[in-house]
Formats: C-alpha cells, sequence, structure tokens
C-alpha cells in the first residue's frame, strides 16, 4: 500500500467544494460549513491552502452568520454552536479572526451556558459534552474564554465522566471515542487534565486498536478512519499515545485510500467523503507521516495556527 | 458518510442522483422561504416532514417544527383549548415524524432531541415511550442514543433505578456482549450506592454478585471486552481509598537535618486543594508559625496539586546557638484538605524533626565537573555513617494513621485470584493476564495498609505476568512495559535493602555540597515511566541517564535534588521537562542525548504550564530576553521552563534542537553557567 496519495486528496477536496448537484452534496448542505473547514484544513496539512480563493470563502462564511451572532451550517440556516467554531475555525486559518464582531460571537455562545455550567447547541436546549468543547475551543480562540464560568463549564465535563475513565454526551450516558475527545479536548484547553485518570483511559483508549490496525469508538464495534481522530488526538492529549502501534495504524488510514479518484473513506473499499478525508489526514499527521504539517490535537487546527494565536 | 461501499457512478446512477437531488432542493428552498416568513400552515409543515424524511440530521428542520408547535398551540381558539383531545394529536403528529425520521436513521442527535422536548411540554405515555425503546433497543442494543433517552424516560416517569437494573440484567442475560448494558448497570449501581437504597448499601451486599455475575460472562467468552471492564470497575469498587491521604513528607520523621532554610514537602495519595495555615499548622519549638504559605508544585488556576511545598528558615538570632529546633508539621484541620472529586481528607497527620543550623556554610567558589561516572562512586560501607543516613531518610514516618482493611475484602480478591488463575489455566486471554496482575497487586496494597513496609508478595508473579504480556499483545506493548516499570521501582523502593543496591557513595573529592553524599543511580535499566516518588524525598542526585523515559512527570517532588542526569532518553520537548521550573535546587543538569526538537508532534503540550492551556499567561519578558536574531516560538518553552533556576553544569548536546544560537541563548539564560557539555566557560 505505502504512500499518502497527497495530489489526488487535494484535487478531491477542491472538486468537491465545486461539486453541488448530487445527492451526496444535497444531503450535506445543513453543514456545508463544517465541510468548508475540513477541506480546507486538509489542504492545509497538505500544504495547499493557497489553491482556494480566501476572499470567496470567507464572504461565504460570513453570509452564514445569523443576527444573534452565531453562524448557520449555510446561508439561511439557524445558528448553533458546531457551526459557529467551524465558522472560526476557518477565520483562524486565513488568519483573519480580527474580521469578526468578537463580543457579538462570543455572547451567542456565552448565552448558552445553563445554570450547572453545561452548555446548549443552540436556544432549543439540546445538552451534550460535544457543546463543552465547541464553546470553549470557540471562546478560547476568540481569546474570550474569561466570558464564561470555567469551572462550573469543567465540573459539568467531569460529571460525564464514567468508571471506566472515559466521557460520554451526558451525565450516565456511555463512553465514546468521540464524547471522549470533546472532553478531552475542553480540559485540555482549560488547563484541567489533573482530573483525568491517564492511565485508566488511556488504557481503554488503546483497546480500541483491533487486529486490523484500525481504531473504534468503543468496545467490540467496527474500526473507522474517523477514530483516527477522536482516539489518537485523546490519547496524545493524555500522552499515552505510545500504547498504540503506530505503524499499524497508518497502514489502516492508507488502506482507506481512493488513490485513484482522491479522498479516503471510513473502512477500506467503502465510499469516500470530505469527512473522512479530514480525519485520516489529520490522524497521519498526529502519527509524524513525512510531508503533513503538523495539527495541534486540542484545538483541531495546524499548530503554526495556534502558536500564532497564543503565542505572540 | 458510513459503511457504503465505494463503487464508479455510471451516468445512469449520475441522472438518478441529479433528479433525487433536484426533488430535495426544491423542498428545501421551499422549507426555508416557510421558515423565514414563519409559515405554519399544514401544508408548510408537510414539505418540511417530507425534507426531515429525507434527512433527519437538518437542524434547522427540526427547530421549524418546534415554532410552529408553539405557534400552533398558543394560537388555539377557545373552543381548541378546552379539547384536549386537540393538542393530543398536535403532539401525536409531532412523535410519529420523529419515529419515522427514527427509522430512517435511529442515531439522529435531532430527531431524538425532538421528541424529549415535544413530551417535556406534557402529554406522554410511558408505555408508548418504553414500546418504542424496545424496538430501537433490539435492533441495536448498543444504540446509545437510546439508552440516554431511556435513562431520560426514566427520569421523567420516575422509573427505579432497581427496575432499571433488572432491565440490564435481562439484556446481559440475553447477550453477554453488551458493553453498554453492563455500562448502565454500574451507573445504575454507583446511584443506589450513593443513594443508600437497602439490599445495595454497603457495598460488600452486592459487590460479592456482581463478581459472580460478570464471571459468568467472562467464563463463558474471554475474549469478549465488555465484561472484562466491568470487573475492572469491580476491582475498583472493592479497593480504592476514596479519600486523600498524606502518603510522605520531608523531612522525615524523627530525622534531625542540619540546615539553615530547608523545604518543607507534603506528599498526598492524590492532587488536593486547601492546604494552607488553617489546615496545616507548623510549629518550631513551641510557637505556631503564622506566615508560612503553601503552595502547591503543579502550575494551574485552581491551586491544587499531589505535592505542597513550603520553606522553613531558623530564625537569624539563633544563628550562632547550638542546639536542636524541634519542628512538628501536622494537620489542624484535616477536613479543610479536599481532593478533586470533593472528598476531604478525614484523618490526621502530623510529623516531627529536628533541626540544628548549619556552620559550616561550605563556600561555592570554584567547583570541579561534576561526573556521575563509575569512577567517581564508591559502594556504601554497610557499617558506616551513611548508611544511618539513608535509614533515617527512608523509614516511613509512623505517625500517619493508615486505613484499616476489612476483611470481606481481602476474602473477595483472593477469591478472585483463585477463579483468575484457574480461567487462565484453560485460556490463553490476555486481559485475564492483566486483571490478574491487577488483582494480586490490589492484594498486596491491602495487606500493606496494615503494615509498615510496602507488602511485596506477589511482585515477582506480576512482573512476570507484564512481562508475558508484552509478547503476548504487541500491539500494547508499551502500556504494559509502563507498568512493569512502575511496579519494578515499587519493588526496588520497598526496603531500605533493596534500594540500597541502587545508592553509590561519592568520592571525597567530588563537590559534596553539590552533590549531597549519595547518588540514586537508577540508569540503564529500561524503565519507560518513572515513579515511586514518596519513597524518594530524600534524593539529592539522581541519575536515570539510559533509560526510556518520555516525561518526568511527578519528579517535582523531589526538591532537594541538585544533581539530575536524563541523558539518553525519550525526551521530545522542552514542555516535557516541565516538572523542572519547581526544581530550584537544581544545580547539575544532563539532558543530553535526548529528542529534544525531533518531533512534530508533542505528547506533553498539555501536561505542562503553557498559554495553551490557559496554565500560565505568556511571558512578554521572554521578547525583551530574546534577540530578533531567535525565533520566538522555538524556544519560549525553554524560556518558561528554565528562566527560574541557577543551573551551573548543563550538558545538552545531541538533541536536535541545540544548535549554536540556542546554545546563545541558553548561556544568557543562565548567568551562573560554569559548564556547558563539558567545556568550562569564561
Amino acid at each position: 500500500m505505502g504512500e499518502l496519495a497527497a495530489e489526488q486528496h487535494a484535487k478531491y477536496i477542491l472538486k468537491v467544494e465545486k461539486k453541488k448537484d448530487d445527492i451526496e452534496s444535497v444531503l450535506m448542505e445543513h453543514l456545508r460549513i463544517n465541510g468548508v473547514y475540513w477541506g480546507l484544513t486538509t489542504l492545509d496539512m497538505l500544504g495547499k491552502l493557497s489553491a482556494v480563493d480566501q476572499e470567496t470563502v470567507i464572504s461565504w462564511v460570513m453570509s452564514c452568520q445569523h443576527e444573534s451572532g452565531g453562524f448557520g451550517g449555510n446561508e439561511g440556516h439557524d445558528p448553533h454552536v458546531l457551526y459557529t467554531l467551524s465558522a472560526i475555525q476557518i477565520l483562524a486559518l486565513f488568519n483573519k479572526i480580527e474580521i469578526l464582531d468578537i463580543e457579538k460571537v462570543s455572547n451567542y455562545i456565552t448565552t448558552l451556558q445553563n445554570e450547572d455550567g453545561s452548555f446548549s447547541g443552540d436556544k432549543w436546549g439540546e445538552t451534550d459534552t460535544r457543546f463543552s468543547y465547541v464553546a470553549i475551543c470557540s471562546l478560547a480562540l476568540l481569546k474570550q474564554l474569561d466570558k464564561i464560568n470555567v469551572e462550573k463549564a469543567v465540573k459539568y465535563i467531569i460529571s460525564c465522566k464514567n468508571l471506566d475513565g472515559g466521557f460520554g454526551c451526558t451525565p450516565g450516558a456511555e463512553s465514546h471515542a468521540g464524547q471522549i475527545f470533546c472532553c478531552i479536548g475542553a480540559l485540555a484547553i482549560t488547563g484541567c487534565l489533573h482530573y483525568v485518570d491517564k492511565d485508566l483511559l488511556g488504557w481503554w483508549l488503546c483497546e480500541r486498536q483491533v487486529k486490523s490496525g484500525g481504531l473504534n469508538g468503543r468496545p467490540e464495534k467496527l474500526p473507522d478512519v474517523c477514530y483516527s481522530w477522536w482516539v489518537l488526538s485523546s490519547l496524545i492529549m493524555i500522552d499515552r499515545v505510545r500504547w498504540i502501534d503506530k505503524e499499524k495504524l497508518v497502514k489502516f488510514i492508507l488502506e482507506c485510500q481512493d488513490k485513484e479518484n482522491g479522498g479516503i473513506s471510513d473502512r477500506p473499499d467503502d465510499a469516500v467523503d470530505v469527512f473522512h478525508t479530514y480525519f485520516g489526514v489529520a490522524g497521519l499527521s498526529l502519527l509524524e507521516y513525512p510531508g503533513l504539517k503538523a495539527i495541534d490535537p486540542a484545538y483541531a487546527l495546524p499548530v503554526d495556527v495556534i502558536n500564532r494565536i497564543f503565542l505572540n | 458518510m458510513h459503511g457504503r461501499p465505494r463503487k464508479s457512478a455510471t451516468p445512469v446512477d449520475e441522472n438518478a442522483s441529479a433528479l433525487k437531488a433536484a426533488k430535495i432542493r426544491s423542498l428545501q428552498s421551499q422549507f426555508l422561504e416557510n421558515h423565514h416568513n414563519h409559515i405554519y400552515t399544514k401544508e408548510a409543515l408537510e414539505i418540511n416532514a417530507k425534507l426531515i424524511e429525507c434527512n433527519p440530521e437538518f437542524m434547522t428542520a427540526w427547530n421549524y417544527r418546534k415554532l410552529a408547535f408553539e405557534h400552533n398551540i398558543s394560537s388555539q381558539s377557545e373552543s381548541e383549548k378546552a379539547d384536549s383531545d386537540h393538542i393530543k394529536s398536535i403532539v401525536d403528529e409531532e412523535l410519529r415524524v420523529v419515529e419515522n425520521a427514527l427509522r430512517k436513521n435511529f442515531k439522529s442527535y435531532g430527531a431524538w432531541h425532538h421528541r424529549k422536548w415535544v413530551l417535556s411540554k406534557g402529554n406522554s405515555s410511558t408505555e408508548r415511550e418504553l414500546r418504542l425503546l424496545n424496538l430501537f433497543q433490539k435492533q441495536d442494543t448498543r444504540n446509545f442514543h437510546a439508552w440516554n433517552y431511556r435513562r431520560f424516560i426514566a427520569g421523567l416517569k420516575n422509573i427505579s433505578d432497581e427496575k432499571e437494573l433488572q432491565f440490564t440484567t435481562d439484556m446481559i442475560n440475553d447477550n453477554f456482549s453488551n458493553y453498554s448494558a453492563w455500562h448502565n448497570r454500574s451507573v445504575l449501581l454507583s446511584h443506589l450506592l450513593e443513594k443508600k437504597v437497602e439490599g445495595y448499601f454497603p457495598k460488600e451486599i452486592f459487590l460479592k454478585e456482581e463478581y459472580e455475575f460478570v464471571r459468568n460472562a467472562v467464563f463463558t467468552d474471554p475474549d469478549d471486552q465488555s465484561g472484562w471492564f466491568y470487573h475492572l470497575w469491580l476491582l475498583d469498587q472493592t479497593v480504592k481509598v476514596d479519600m486523600p491521604n498524606l502518603v510522605s513528607s520531608w523531612p522525615p520523621h524523627g530525622s534531625e537535618i542540619t540546615k539553615t532554610t530547608f523545604p518543607v514537602i507534603l506528599l498526598f495519595n492524590e492532587p488536593v486543594e486547601g492546604v494552607n495555615l488553617h489546615t496545616v499548622s507548623v510549629q518550631v519549638e513551641n510557637d505556631i508559625t503564622k506566615n508560612t504559605t503553601w503552595s502547591p508544585l503543579s502550575a494551574n488556576k485552581f491551586k491544587c496539586g499531589q505535592a505542597w511545598l513550603t520553606h522553613l528558615t531558623i530564625p537569624p538570632g539563633e544563628f550562632n546557638s547550638s542546639k536542636i529546633f524541634q519542628v512538628k508539621i501536622s494537620s489542624e484541620y484535616p477536613q479543610g484538605i479536599i481532593s478533586l472529586n470533593g472528598v476531604p481528607c478525614s484523618r490526621n497527620w502530623s510529623f516531627a524533626f529536628g533541626v540544628s543550623v548549619c556552620h559550616d556554610v561550605q563556600p561555592e567558589g570554584h567547583s570541579l565537573r561534576i561526573s556521575m561516572g563509575e569512577e567517581n562512586f564508591s559502594t556504601i560501607d554497610v557499617n558506616s555513617n551513611m548508611m544511618n543516613f539513608l535509614k533515617s531518610n527512608f523509614d516511613l514516618a509512623t505517625d500517619y494513621e493508615q486505613p484499616t482493611s476489612s476483611k470481606w475484602k481481602s476474602e473477595l480478591i483472593a477469591s478472585e485470584i483463585d477463579q483468575y488463575r484457574e480461567l487462565l489455566s484453560w485460556a490463553e486471554c490476555k486481559i485475564g493476564k492483566l486483571t490478574l496482575a491487577r488483582l494480586l497487586m490490589a492484594n498486596d496494597a491491602m495487606i500493606t495498609d496494615t503494615a509498615v513496609a510496602p507488602n511485596m508478595t506477589h511482585v515477582e508473579e506480576v512482573l512476570q505476568l507484564y512481562s508475558e504480556l508484552m509478547e503476548l499483545d504487541p500491539t500494547h506493548y508499551q502500556c504494559y512495559k509502563d507498568e512493569y516499570s512502575l511496579v519494578f521501582l515499587k519493588q526496588v523502593t520497598s526496603s531500605k535493602e533493596s534500594l540500597m543496591k541502587y545508592c553509590c557513595q561519592y568520592k571525597e573529592s567530588m563537590s559534596l555540597n553539590i552533590t549531597g553524599n549519595v547518588c540514586l543511580r537508577f540508569n540503564s535499566l529500561s524503565l519507560s515511566r518513572m515513579g515511586s516518588f514518596e519513597r524518594l524525598l530524600w534524593v539529592q542526585s539522581l541519575d536515570l541517564s539510559h533509560n526510556q523515559l518520555h516525561s518526568i512527570e511527578g519528579l517535582e517532588a523531589l526538591q532537594l535534588l541538585s544533581c539530575l542526569n536524563l541523558s539518553h532518553n525519550k525526551l521530545v520537548s522542552f514542555m516535557a521537562l516541565d516538572p523542572l521550573r519547581f526544581m530550584k535546587s537544581l544545580r547539575v543538569l544532563n539532558i543530553s542525548y535526548n529528542e529534544i526538537g525531533a518531533h512534530t508532534v508533542d505528547t506533553r503540550r498539555y501536561l505542562c504550564s503553557s498559554p495553551l492551556s490557559h496554565t500560565l499567561d505568556y511571558d512578554k519578558r521572554f521578547e525583551e530576553f530574546a534577540t530578533s536574531d531567535e525565533k520566538v516560538v522555538n524556544f519560549w518553552d525553554a524560556y518558561s521552563v528554565f528562566s527560574g533556576l541557577d543551573i551551573m553544569q548543563l550538558d545538552i548536546t545531541g538533541n536536535a534542537a541545540v544548535d549554536e544560537r540556542f546554545v546563545l541563548f541558553l548561556v544568557k539564560l543562565f548567568p551562573g553557567l560554569k559548564w556547558l557539555d563539558g567545556e568550562e566557560l569564561h
């Protein structure tokens, strides 16, 4: 198998960006802004961000902003924190966060914090630790983390810690790699990883690696390339990534490529999509695959972008 | 996005897809227009319902339904308001739309949330919801949305924890490989325990049965992970000491030290908050000192840490005295010391030691370069003063009240050990071996509670098990290696005799005022992890070279450390050296031949003090310090870790990050630097 088909993947992403009339694209329209973030971050890791017209992208992103300050998944769609984070991340890639009305966007996010420290995704009240991560990551990137009650936010996340060391979406919910990434990411950004039993969680996470070398999201499930991000970045943040076989994982991700048409799928020989292309490339970057820009495991943006924001 | 086979699209496929797409697109634009114009007619709702059926992930579509619901309920005529059937029909319609959407995609967050939202308005039937849940949980026993929804309904309808527990029993009996059911079982049992429900409290009542229950599962299919994780939880419930406790301190109880100023270290079993003048009293002779401040050896904004430090100085007026000052440190109000889980310390502790003033302060004139090579050591004379020195430093403070172990715990663990030894005799099962190793360690730890020296009865067997695991499961080799290192260190530090084998005495010609008399030599032991710090607080000179250390987490507790050799290890960045920022006594440091700067990924990035994790503000002084020549990003972490230290001798060669510019930067950073990479500086 051996190699990352970087050229093909870049071409695939640029192609998907233009394709709008097939059923897959239409069914993804509600989260197009997420798709743009996945596509652009992948291009940046491949060193090909300049292939995109910055102006066009930025003006489209801003057109997704709702009067409340939050962003929708597409023009005219209702705002939600999930889409707001992607908007901020896209602007961060282009070093254009300053064009935002920072107070307006921050206010949208801070009003979504609940009494118990948790976050709702939007005004309709769905609560999930995914939204805690998204809110914390967004505000940190905007340098407005002190606008929320961080202590309560952390307490809520800890209340979702399970007896196997992992985290679920709400208190009592089963541990799941995606939720674990969100909780660990939020705790990392707020400097609270001392609340985590790193050995216990590290063991649960490293047991996600199955015979094929791929990672699953929880026990007795199939491996999937997107877990190369959720599980791997969590392991890196708690410094237990040595506990998996990195080479085997690299091999698994490379096997999920469509080397002819570009793109990466969830499993070998499945249909590709931008989501899995991003997570595959991001996973390879975390595994120090040569030729890829380093990505930060907590903020899910290239390290040079994060350093630029926090170390100046 | 998941599980669709890869195939090239034929023109026929593409055509069909385009047609379908156009239909949905038209529905979408109609819907958005209705939404923006607040149109909530029956027709509009039908368009929305069709759209949701095609794409249950479209959040805006679900939002619209909530708006329509609110609008239609509030705009009812008087007669409609009186007719409860009317409201019910609106609710039923929403529930029907949700059910349709779930049949299409039973993992749709939007669908499940909408159902919860509608039900929270009232008018729900427990029967109906449980029927729906049974349908989805049969389809996929691992559907966590369904399990979460089940928890929501149980809360809404006050279904008892015991009833839900029975549900998990049924699911597990149906199929042992149901991690979700085991997980929910552990959550429910924890609730019952917390609420002290009869039959579940105290925990020994249910633990024995649970061990039997899980044994059935695990013995039936040892390769299925589900039961094993549950067993780990049971073990944790059995042995854990859910309370913060002081496990070690320096100076040791009953010792006598000769210093004018000295650190006092408190080391707990877990990170705690609340160590201060009110909770801990410091008595010098009979005066309670009022101006000591305790600080945690951990940079975070929450003032918590596992190791706490203060410094004491003998009053200046007493410098010429030859008397020995008695110092006593004791818990004044232990309940004020609280773990991260909010559990207060409930045991009193204290330790006392004597301090005589150090008269012969050796001037630190021109020092020789300090080396940890073989030629500079002699083995410790068993009869010398050295042994006494080590003895007094090593003995456990006997004033700590140890938790007493219950008989039921030791019986249970012993029985489990027998059971799993038996399983391993006929099943080559990696998690089984790991479980046995954990059981043996737990067994020894429990016996330790009642004795002074740690019990090491099974340590050889445990080390053997980990060695077997490294071979049996090479994918997770490093996980077992790390645990092996920790157990090995526990063994080495468990007694004076075993520890003595690793201690060497510096020869007289060395600068003893810097190195101390004794060096602890843990070099070349294949250690991938460092531990047992509670037994090493007395160490002044430590050789950890030629190991496989990626991190030195916990080393900050060794506040007396003045000479540290970390050469030939696997440290990848300055952030990995973060614990050094707290080690103000450090004068000699060797970090040569590591991997600093050789990797694009730094796994210590969020476990150290830095602006990225909001545990430290970006130090603007760095920019003033660095000349325009130096790349800010490359050295800010070195500056952050090293700027408070007074290093006299440094070895740093053999790291990718070290070039000429960096060397210049270091010389500037350490004004007291006399030796760099073996060369004397002038």
